[in-house]
């Protein structure tokens, strides 16, 4: 039994992700409170933007365009603040248990992603239904709601991935509070999640293609709807998705150690 | 078990630990004292494999503390300064986390969290959340924590710090048991003598990032006369008033098991 079969390494990452999934069973609340965001967002912000007409391409009704982006947007701000918990865990000393333990760096890295991707996965649910009570042409088809759960899993371990390295610069919970705010707006609106690329100008446009989030949105709105595409191709959504998704996990390995210094 | 030569750790301008060559011998219980800010956990973190040194070599349970880091965490316990059990997971998913990421296989696993569990008196409490832990229990989970692996080295910062007499005797009482059982080296930094005197073989006092003293108790007092206690040899090296440095210590370490379990 070697530190470095691949069977030990996947204890390593389970162990960390359990811990997480546990935690969260512990104390459900926080998942209740992010239900809250998609459902303003879809029947505040959607109904209302339903009326401006011609909005979403090919004549596909606002809301449905909406419901993808919204789903991917809640996965992300759930996400992107999972660098705070892990400045706290090093505040509390918990990151001390993780960082003396012969676990690989990458190991725990890829844990918390997958912790992560629970979470995402649960808000999924919430966003689903709360799409289908709302007439929206959901896709329920096993094959579609797996594919889209592997696009929010890696969506959210890809953001929280990211919030995790913006943790290990700043280093301090204010300071990350106040850049938690300035990255999420720009990774949300600068993407085709609540409007489609094209009425952007071309700056914008450049921008949002080198957006991570424009593909997950991209990927969802062809699992997500009945009879719905992907503009860039399913192919493209996920090597852009998976590609970055291992650059971060291999600087956050770097860069996650030194957390406790 | 710890060799280090010429160790040191620079914190920009500021030399936290300055030049240390320390032995640790296999079995013995070896404490380290010195005033806050002394470097004593500056130390500790070096042979943890927490913070590289900025000078000199350490090797830890047989392996180098930089090139060889992996396997000096495999064979090593850790109870750091600041708590690092998670309190929003019960005992006994905080000793199941440590068996995994330990790799301790499946097997084993249920019975040494068990037998970690009965060592350290938690069974009853073992599906509590920890936040709901006493100090002392927190302090004792810690230790079973830090212990599932059987590591060859525990090493302890202030393991004692912030808890009753009663408590306190109680976590001395676990760490002597451990040696006995498992003939497990200890390290540990205290700002109580009488923790010192209670169960250390040999102690080391740091002083501003400096290791000016080693020895046995006796030896350490002897060196000063006849009647010296080690509150002597602390103020000799320290140079200064140990009432104020005890003080500020226990203001300290009040303030701190105070956040800590609040
Ligand atoms: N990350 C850091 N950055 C800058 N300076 C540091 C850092 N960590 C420790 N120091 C400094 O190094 C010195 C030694 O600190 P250390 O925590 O090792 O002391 P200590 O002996 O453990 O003290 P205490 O008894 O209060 O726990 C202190 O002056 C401290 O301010
Ligand atoms: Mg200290």
């Amino acid at each position: 039994m070697g530190d470095r079969s691949l069977a030990g390494y996947l204890t390593q990452v389970y162990a960390v992700a359990d811990a997480e999934v546990r935690k969260l069973r512990h104390d459900p609340t926080e998942l209740l409170t992010r239900a809250i965001q998609p459902a303003i967002w879809l029947i505040l912000f959607g109904e209302v933007m339903a009326q401006v007409r011609g909005l979403a391409p090919g004549g596909v009704p606002y809301l449905d365009f909406l419901a993808p982006g919204i789903l991917a947007q809640s996965v992300l701000f759930a996400a992107i603040f999972f660098g705070i918990s892990a400045i706290w865990e090093r505040d509390l000393g918990v990151l001390h248990r993780y960082m003396v333990s012969p676990a690989p760096r990458s190991a725990l890295v890829i844990g918390k992603a997958v912790s992560s991707a629970v979470r995402g996965l649960s808000q999924a649910v919430v966003v689903y239904i709360l799409a289908a009570a709302l007439g929206i042409g959901v896709n329920f088809h096993p094959l579609s709601l797996l594919a889209a759960a592997a696009l929010i899993a890696l969506g959210s371990g890809l953001f929280s991935t990211f919030s995790l390295i913006v943790a290990c610069i700043v280093k301090t919970r204010e300071r990350f509070m106040g850049i938690g705010q300035v990255l999420t707006m720009p990774i949300f609106f600068a993407s085709n999640a609540i409007y489609p690329i094209d009425i952007m100008p071309p700056w914008l446009q450049a921008v949002s293609r080198a957006n991570p989030l424009t593909y997950e949105v991209d990927g969802l709105r062809a699992f997500m709807l009945e009879g719905g595409v992907s503009r860039f191709g399913l192919l493209t959504d996920c090597a852009v998705l998976l590609g970055a998704w291992l650059v971060l996990t291999a600087l956050a390995a770097r860069l996650y150690p030194r957390m406790t210094t | 078990m710890i060799e280090t030569e010429g160790l040191s750790r620079r914190f920009g301008e500021h030399l936290a630990v300055d030049d240390v060559s320390l032995v640790v011998r296999s079995g013995e219980i070896f404490g380290l004292i010195g005033p806050n800010g002394a470097g004593k956990s500056t130390l500790i973190k070096m042979l943890t494999t927490l913070l590289p040194p900025t000078a000199g070599v350490a090797r830890v349970a047989g392996f180098d503390v930089v090139r060889q880091a992996s396997l000096v965490r495999r064979h090593i316990g850790y109870v750091p300064q600041l708590l690092s059990a998670d309190g929003a997971l019960t005992g006994y998913e905080n000793l199941l986390l440590s068996a995994r990421l330990y790799l301790i296989p499946r097997a084993e696993r249920e019975s040494h969290i068990a037998e970690a569990l009965e060592r350290t008196g938690l069974t009853e409490a073992a599906h509590r959340l920890a936040q709901t832990y006493s100090g002392g229990m927190l302090r004792r989970l810690e230790i079973a924590q830090s212990t599932l692996h059987r590591p060859e080295l525990l090493i302890m910062d202030e393991p004692t710090v912030g808890l009753d007499p009663v408590a306190r005797t109680g976590v001395w009482e676990h760490v002597r048991k451990l040696r006995e059982s498992f003939g497990t080296t200890i390290l540990l930094t205290t700002h109580l003598m009488e923790e010192v005197d209670a169960l250390c073989d040999r102690l080391g006092v740091l002083h501003r990032g400096r290791l000016e003293e080693v020895g046995t108790p006796e030896e350490l007092k002897a060196e000063i006369g006849p009647e010296a206690t080690l509150d002597d040899v602390f103020a000799r090296v320290a140079g200064g008033d140990i009432e104020t440095i005890g003080r500020y210590a226990d203001t300290r370490a009040t303030r701190r098991s105070a956040i800590e379990h609040g």
